[in-house]
């Protein structure tokens, strides 16, 4: 599935079996993000397929 | 597919049990922040209002509610920006916020380092680092915080709001904490700076215990234009260092930063009067006349430092 991050501003292409598999994967800390699967909010437990597209917001601020 | 604990629908929030559809979140998150409003008593009808915004998301969120609260209780209200000159971020957050205010008719100030202390951030940064070994935060809080009050002030404000949300709060607390600087958390807290002095206006954080998740993804359910921007400077700062380890722990502990925030509110009382009973008589600044403890205010004292003063 297509993975964007929006920290990095980078757009990756992998597999995972649901939102929090998906940080993991990234070791990317959830207290800090928050994910989007083909442009609605989801929470870490749902399940993802190859054909979502994923954007992975930072919720830290920038200063 | 979790569904909110109070209707059927699909769940966007999750905390500590509490899981929330699109609507239930949003009317959580706005009663929160009203409910802070009024526990605190951050206004009075009487006030004149000064929300100090920078265009980044917990500022927007900061302005919407406000203005919100202000509107249907017949207070009035502005925003004020200040533009410390760093390229790369703050003219694109500045774009923002001029966007948001124009789409919401809010009245807006912005005033910037260079008209005030005669150079942008990003002119004095290497400076402070090379000759004073101040990082580049440092000199933009005490300029900022010292511009927002001038100016707030001569605008003729009697409370100034900031967007703090609760993750500011544990971070602060925690870096005081490691530096050992206890005296400082005695001017953290909901609102400040009520009985100090004429020269002061009182700061009120109407966020304190809005976490900053809840800020993004209110700012993304009400469709705010936020796009995620860094200041360049922020790599240098303890701040930041302090609150990666916080979410660390927040990850392993949910509920960690409310815990930190709640113990500190009951001891807050007794830290205000300690330090007010040690602290000796206001005096105003001999440069520019603010308030001060010295006789130079740090913004003057910095002023001086980095030779801005003609
Ligand atoms: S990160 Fe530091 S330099 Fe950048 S805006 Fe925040 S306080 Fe100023
Ligand atoms: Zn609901
Ligand atoms: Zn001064």
């Amino acid at each position: 599935m297509k993975v964007y991050i929006e920290k990095e501003k980078k757009q990756l292409d992998l597999a995972a079996k649901t939102g929090a598999d998906l940080l993991e994967k990234l070791k990317i800390n959830p207290a800090t993000v928050l994910l989007v699967k083909n442009k609605e909010i989801i929470l870490p437990d749902e399940a993802l397929q190859d054909s979502d597209e994923i954007q992975i917001l930072s919720v830290i601020s920038g200063g | 597919m979790a569904k909110c604990n109070k209707c059927e629908q699909k769940a966007v929030y999750s905390n500590q049990g509490l899981v929330l559809c699109k609507e239930h979140f949003l009317d959580y998150f706005e009663t929160k922040i009203e409910k802070t409003i009024k526990k605190y008593n951050l206004f009075s009808p009487s006030d004149q209002v000064c929300i100090a915004a920078s265009g980044g998301k917990d500022s927007l969120a900061a302005l919407y509610t406000t203005m919100q609260f202000c509107k249907e209780h017949s207070i009035s209200f502005f925003a004020l920006a200040i533009d410390e000159g760093i390229g790369g971020y703050r003219d694109h957050t500045l774009d923002d916020l001029r966007n948001f205010c124009q789409a919401y008719e809010i009245p807006l100030h912005i005033v910037s380092f260079k008209e005030q202390y005669g150079a942008t951030l990003d002119q004095i940064r290497d400076k402070a680092l090379a000759t004073l070994n101040k990082k580049p935060c440092t000199v933009c809080g005490i300029f900022r915080r010292t511009s927002l009050n001038r100016t707030a002030r001569a605008l003729g404000a009697t409370k100034l709001v900031t967007g703090h949300n609760l993750d500011d709060e544990a971070q602060s607390l925690l870096m005081n904490q490691l530096l050992g600087n206890m005296s400082h958390n005695a001017s953290l807290g909901p609102i400040t700076g009520l009985s100090a002095n004429d020269k002061f206006v009182p700061r009120v954080k109407p966020l304190y215990f809005i976490l900053e998740k809840e800020t993004r993804l209110f700012a993304f359910l009400k469709k705010f234009k936020v796009e995620f921007n860094e200041c360049p400077n922020i790599n240098l700062s303890f701040r930041m260092q302090v609150r990666d380890q916080l979410n660390e722990m927040e990850n392993k502990l949910p509920g960690a930063k409310h815990g930190m925030v709640n113990a500190f509110l009951e001891i807050l009382p007794l830290l205000k009067k300690h330090y007010q009973e040690k602290k000796t008589e206001f005096s105003y600044c001999l440069e520019c006349g603010d308030a001060c403890s010295g006789k130079v205010c740090n913004a003057c004292r910095l002023e001086e430092e980095l030779e801005l003063k003609d």
